[in-house]
C-alpha cells in the first residue's frame, strides 16, 4: 500500500507549496479541492483492500472536499467580487521559504517519533505535520476571510492524513462524525462570509478593526 | 438517564424550530431547563448512569460538572423570557433552538467517555455558539463571531490532532483499537511516551484555546463582549467548565502514565501567563463587558493553576469551578441589564448604575467582589484553598506570583466597576429600561448561591468535589 500512498502524499506536499505560493483565490481553491480528490484516493489506498466503508468515506470525502465546500467558496467570491489576495502579512516567497522549512522540519520530527512497524519510512506522519503546518501558516498571515477558510481546510487535511495512521482504530461513527462536523463548520462559515461581505462590502478580515485590542 | 440529559434537550430544540409563534418561543427554554435539573439531581442520586453500552456515563468529573452546567443554564433560562420580549424586532427562531442544543451537547461532553464523541461534542458546541453570538446581526458581532468560529475551529483542529496522537500511542504500544479513556487511563503505563506527551500539549492548546487560556484567548473578548448577557455567561460558565473536563480526563491518562509533573508544569505556565494577561489588558479595559472576558481568561487560568499546583490545589481548583461558573452568571447577566438601561457598553458613558438600577447596579458591584476574591463569597474559599495549596507544598512562588496577580486584577477590575455603578447617572440614560422581576431574580438566584457557597459548602458538593478531585489525581 505504501507504494501507492507515498507518491500520492509527495503530490500533497507539492499542492501545499502551491497553496502558499498562489495569489488568486480561485487557484486557492482549486488547490484546495485537489488536495480533497488525493485524500479520497489516500483512504482507498491506506486501507488496503477496497471495502465499501472505506468507499463510502472516500467519495463523502470528495463529494465535500472537492465539490461541495470549493463550489460554496467560489460562489462566494463571485458574490463578493474580489478575485486575489491582498498584501499579506508576510510575502509569498517567504511564505514558500516558511513552508519548505517546515516540511523539512516535519520530516526531521516524524523521525525522532517512535513509530509502528507498518508505518517506518511511510511518508504519512510527516506530510501530515507539513499539511497542518502549511494550513496553520496560512491562517496566520493572509487576510482574506476565503483564504482563511483554504488555510482551515489545509490543517484539517493534515489532521485527516494522521487519521489514515489509525484506519483500524477509528470507529466508523467518529470517522463519520468529523466529517460531518466539517461540513456544517464549513456551512457556518459560508453564512458568516456572506454576512461579511453584505456588511463590509469586502471579505477582509482586516477591515474588522473594531474589536482589535 | 444518561440518554434523556441529551435527548430531553434535543427533542426541545427540535421543538422550538417548528414553533411558529415567537412569542411562546422563549418559554420552551425554562421548562427545558427545569426538566434537564430535574433529571440531572435524580442522576446524582442513582449510582450507575450509563447507556450506549459504555460510550455515555455520568463519572465522579462528570457528577460534579453537570449540576454547574444544568444550574447556570436553568438561570439564563428564567432570564431569556423576559429578555426576548425586550427585543422583539430580532427574531428568535434561531437563537432558542441554539441554546437548547448548546444544552444538549453540553451534556454530551460530560457523559461521553470515548475520545472521537467528546470531540464531535466539543465541535457541535462551537457550531451551536455561533448563530448566540451573532444573535445582535451587526458589523461587530459578525466580526465577534468569524473570530470565534475561525479560532474556535483551529483549537479544535488541534484537540483532534492531539486525540490522534493519542490513539496513535496506543497502537504503537500495540493496545489495539479502543479510545474510551478508562481503557487508555488503565493502559497509561504501556502508552509510547514521546507520542503521549507530543498528544497532551496538542490536547492541552486545542482545549485550551475552548477554555480561552492565554496566548489562545483573543476570541473571548470580542465574542463576550458582543454576545447577549446569556451567551455571554453560558460561554464562560457552562462550556469553558465543560473544556476543562475534557482537559482534566486528558490530563488523568498523562498522569496515570507517570508524567504528571510534565503536565502540571505546563498548567502552571500558562495557568500565570493567563493571570497577567488578564491583569494587563483589564487595567486599560474601557468596555465592562469586554472586562469581564479577561475576568474568564484570568479565572480559566487559576483552574488549571490550581491543577498544576496539585494536592489540596485540585480540591481547590474543583471548588473554583463551581464558584466561578456561579459568579459568572451574576456578572454578565447584571452587566447585560446595565448595558440595556444605558445603550453602552463603554465605561465613559455609564455612571451611577447603583442610582439608575438599584437591584442590577447593587448586583454587579457584588459580583466584582466575589469574583475577584474577597471574602465572604465562594470565590475567596476556592482562592485561599490554592493559595494555600502552593505554600504549604513547596512551591512558595508560585503561591506568591498568584496572590500578587490577584491583588493586580482586583485594582485594574475595581477602578472600572467602581466607575460604572458609583456617581450620578447622566441625565440623558434616564428613561426607558428599569429593573424587573424578571430580569433580576434570576441574578439574586446565582447570588444567594455565590454567598451561601462562600460561608459554607453543602455537605452533598462538598463530596462531589472531593470525588471529582480524587477520580482527577489519580496514580500511575
Amino acid at each position: 500500500m505504501q507504494a501507492v500512498a507515498d507518491p500520492l502524499l509527495v503530490v500533497l506536499l507539492l499542492v501545499n507549496f502551491f497553496l502558499l505560493g498562489s495569489s488568486r483565490l480561485r487557484a486557492l481553491v482549486s488547490g484546495s479541492a485537489a488536495q480533497g480528490t488525493l485524500l479520497a484516493l489516500l483512504v482507498l489506498s491506506v486501507h488496503g483492500e477496497i471495502t465499501w466503508q472505506a468507499i463510502a468515506i472516500a467519495l463523502g470525502t470528495v463529494a465535500l472536499k472537492s465539490v461541495v465546500i470549493p463550489s460554496m467558496l467560489r460562489r462566494a467570491m463571485r458574490d463578493a467580487a474580489i478575485h486575489r489576495e491582498v498584501e499579506p502579512l508576510i510575502g509569498f516567497v517567504p511564505s514558500l521559504l516558511l513552508g519548505g522549512l517546515g516540511t523539512g522540519l516535519s520530516l526531521v520530527f516524524a523521525r525522532t517519533l517512535p513509530l509502528a512497524p507498518e508505518h517506518v519510512g511511510s511518508l504519512l506522519v510527516p506530510a501530515s505535520l507539513a499539511t497542518a503546518f502549511t494550513g496553520f501558516l496560512l491562517l496566520a498571515t493572509r487576510r482574506r476571510a476565503i483564504t482563511q477558510v483554504v488555510g482551515y481546510l489545509a490543517l484539517e487535511n493534515g489532521v485527516f492524513v494522521m487519521g489514515l495512521t489509525l484506519v483500524e482504530a477509528m470507529p466508523l461513527l467518529v470517522e463519520i462524525g468529523v466529517l460531518l462536523d466539517l461540513v456544517v463548520a464549513i456551512f457556518v462559515m459560508g453564512i458568516i462570509i456572506e454576512h461579511i461581505s453584505r456588511e463590509f462590502s469586502s471579505i477582509d478580515p482586516e477591515r474588522l478593526e473594531s474589536l482589535k485590542e | 438517564m444518561a440518554l434523556a440529559l441529551v435527548v430531553v434537550p434535543l427533542i426541545f430544540a427540535a421543538a422550538a424550530a417548528v414553533m411558529p409563534s415567537q412569542r411562546w418561543r422563549p418559554w420552551l427554554l425554562p421548562v427545558c431547563a427545569a426538566a434537564h435539573l430535574a433529571i440531572t439531581l435524580a442522576a446524582l442520586r442513582s449510582q450507575d448512569v450509563a447507556a450506549l453500552g459504555g460510550w455515555l456515563k455520568l463519572d465522579d468529573l462528570g457528577r460534579l460538572v453537570l449540576p454547574i452546567a444544568s444550574v447556570l443554564f436553568f438561570a439564563c433560562s428564567l432570564y431569556a423570557p423576559g429578555y426576548l420580549a425586550l427585543r422583539p424586532e430580532r427574531s428568535n427562531r434561531v437563537f432558542v433552538p441554539c441554546l437548547l442544543f448548546f444544552l444538549a451537547m453540553n451534556s454530551l461532553i460530560v457523559e461521553s467517555q470515548h475520545l472521537g464523541l467528546m470531540w464531535v461534542a466539543v465541535e457541535a458546541t462551537t457550531l451551536a455558539s455561533a448563530p448566540l453570538l451573532y444573535f445582535n446581526h451587526n458589523a461587530r458581532s459578525i466580526e465577534a463571531t468569524w473570530k470565534y468560529l475561525l479560532i474556535g475551529s483551529v483549537g479544535i483542529a488541534l484537540a483532534l490532532f492531539g486525540t490522534f496522537f493519542l490513539a496513535y500511542a496506543a497502537l504503537r504500544a500495540g493496545l489495539g483499537t479502543s479510545l474510551f479513556f478508562s481503557d487508555l487511563v488503565r493502559e497509561a503505563p504501556r502508552l509510547s511516551r514521546p507520542w503521549l506527551l507530543a498528544a497532551f500539549v496538542l490536547l492541552f492548546v486545542g482545549y485550551g484555546t475552548k477554555m480561552g487560556l492565554a496566548p489562545m484567548h483573543t476570541w473571548k473578548p470580542a465574542a463576550y463582549g458582543e454576545a447577549p448577557g446569556i451567551v455571554g455567561t453560558l460561554l464562560a460558565g457552562a462550556l469553558t467548565s465543560c473544556a476543562f473536563l475534557a482537559l482534566l480526563r486528558f490530563y488523568r491518562i498523562v498522569a496515570a502514565g507517570g508524567e504528571a509533573a510534565f503536565a502540571r508544569q505546563l498548567m502552571i505556565g500558562i495557568g500565570l501567563l493567563s493571570m497577567a494577561v488578564a491583569g494587563v489588558f483589564m487595567a486599560r479595559q474601557r468596555d465592562y463587558k469586554r472586562m469581564l472576558a479577561y475576568s474568564s481568561v484570568e479565572h480559566v487560568g487559576i483552574l488549571v493553576l490550581g491543577i498544576g499546583i496539585g494536592g489540596a490545589g485540585v480540591f481547590g481548583a474543583l471548588l473554583h469551578l463551581v464558584n466561578n461558573a456561579v459568579t459568572k452568571g451574576v456578572l454578565f447577566l447584571s452587566a447585560g441589564n446595565i448595558h440595556r438601561a444605558y445603550g453602552s457598553k463603554s465605561i465613559d458613558d455609564v455612571r451611577g448604575a447603583l442610582r439608575r438600577l438599584p437591584f442590577s447596579g447593587a448586583l454587579f458591584l457584588a459580583g466584582f467582589f466575589a469574583v475577584t476574591g474577597s471574602p465572604p463569597f465562594g470565590p475567596f474559599l476556592s482562592e485561599f484553598t490554592i493559595a494555600r495549596a502552593a505554600m504549604t507544598s513547596g512551591q512558595a512562588v508560585v503561591g506568591a506570583l498568584f496572590l500578587v496577580m490577584l491583588a493586580i486584577v482586583f485594582i485594574g477590575m475595581g477602578g472600572a466597576v467602581l466607575a460604572v455603578t458609583q456617581g450620578e447617572p447622566p441625565p440623558s440614560r434616564r428613561e426607558g429600561f428599569r429593573d424587573r422581576l424578571d430580569t433580576v431574580a434570576p441574578i439574586v438566584l446565582l447570588m444567594a448561591v455565590v454567598v451561601l457557597l462562600g460561608v459554607y459548602v453543602p455537605a452533598p458538593l462538598n463530596a462531589l468535589v472531593l470525588n471529582a478531585a480524587a477520580f482527577v489525581d489519580v496514580k500511575p
